[in-house]
């Protein structure tokens, strides 16, 4: 059935180790919901048969970060959650992988105060920031196919400061934008 | 809920010698009470005209208020009487003794806890000590409730600034070598 149905039982397949290794971890990212907001209803939304996250190997949510290795930080952090944050994160083994989801985990969105985090990234390792008030499932399934390309990247070379190379992979919409209106005449004479 | 409007009255006949004012808005009456007859009048109050019920203690900061107030901060208890459907907010004003953009104890900023009265109060007078710094006296656990402990402010004092001082961009940045 499948693939091996195809071919000769009795043949043999050379690859790398690497290769092998990646294809692995590609194929079962079990990401870990560090769900804050809103955007933790579009993460289990995700997950749910309809958009169904398990195409992709990824729809075990594992709430124990000690068996995820995709953080999904999906919603504002506060000051008070992130040391919260920072020990789930470190108690992740590795390799693992961050998607900062939504417009509150990237920036703070529009909660600009004393108590909010502005933007995950000054204190993780980011990945990939999926944009979006919140994202919708089919975003942040991008997200996770762009996760899935940098583990085939073999994890992303460094740079000499322990910095990754960011492999220019951007979230593109696969759909043409609508033409935005330009002429307001709202309140001109 | 009905009005309260006759309750101020019945206040007055038990405190006689008692400061008071009663404002009135939208059917909401408001009993303004100096605070150091705060915990005599609210006691009456839940002893005597069956306010039972503490729907929240909470404070305002008139700081910049565009009409003039009897003091900076006011502190309000939201009670509420279920055999009369009486709603009746007692309040009272403080003013501060020295400058607001610290955390100093401040003399002035004390008042009596009601935790005696109304269990329900417990937390929120942490809430008012953590947001504006008005301390309570006889309270069972004086510390803050939403910031964390050593937090350098009162956030929602008027002078404190909406960003904060820094409180958001201070904290260690985790890398991936860090072992916990």
């Amino acid at each position: 059935m499948g693939l091996e149905a195809t071919m000769p039982v009795d043949n043999i397949l050379t690859t790398q180790v690497q290769a092998v290794i990646n294809w692995a971890r590609r194929s079962a990212v079990w990401p870990m919901p560090f769900a804050t907001a809103c955007c933790g209803i579009e993460l289990m939304a995700t997950a749910m048969s309809r958009y169904d996250l398990s195409r992709f190997g990824a729809e075990v949510f594992r709430f124990s970060p000690r068996q995820a290795d995709l953080m999904i930080v999906a919603g504002r952090i506060s000051t008070k959650m992130l040391p919260v944050m920072h020990r789930i994160y470190n108690q992740m083994c590795e390799p693992k992988w961050v998607i900062s989801m939504g417009a509150c985990a990237s920036t703070g969105g529009v909660f600009d105060t004393y108590a909010v985090v502005q933007g995950v990234d000054q204190f993780l390792p980011v990945d990939v920031y999926v944009p979006g008030c919140p994202p919708r499932p089919e975003m942040l399934i991008e997200g996770v196919m762009a996760i899935q390309r940098i583990i085939d990247e073999d994890n992303l070379p460094t740079d000499g400061n322990g910095k990754r190379i960011p492999l220019n992979l951007a979230l593109e919409p696969n759909y043409e934008p609508a033409a935005q209106p330009v002429d307001v005449s709202v309140g001109l004479s | 809920m009905t009005n309260a409007a006759e309750y101020p009255a019945r206040v007055r006949e038990a405190f006689p010698e008692a400061k008071l004012s009663v404002q009135s808005f939208r059917d909401r009456t408001v009993l303004v009470v100096e605070p150091a007859d705060l915990h005599d009048i609210l006691q009456h109050l839940k002893d005597h005209q069956g306010f039972e019920f503490l729907v929240d203690v909470t404070a305002v900061d008139y700081d910049g208020y565009p009409t003039p107030q009897p003091g900076r901060f006011g502190v309000l208890w939201i009670l509420r009487n279920f055999d009369a459907e009486a709603d009746l907010v007692v309040k009272t004003h403080v003013d501060p003794s020295m400058p607001t953009d610290g955390i100093e104890e401040d003399p002035a900023l004390v008042l009596k806890s009601s935790c005696d009265l109304w269990n329900a109060a417990e937390w929120r007078e942490r809430e008012v000590f953590d947001m504006f710094g008005i301390r309570f006296t006889d309270h069972p656990d004086m510390r803050r409730i939403l910031t964390w402990k050593d937090f350098p402010g009162h956030p929602l004092r008027k002078d404190y600034p909406l960003r904060g001082r820094g409180e958001r961009e201070q904290y260690k940045v985790v890398t991936r070598d860090e072992v916990l």
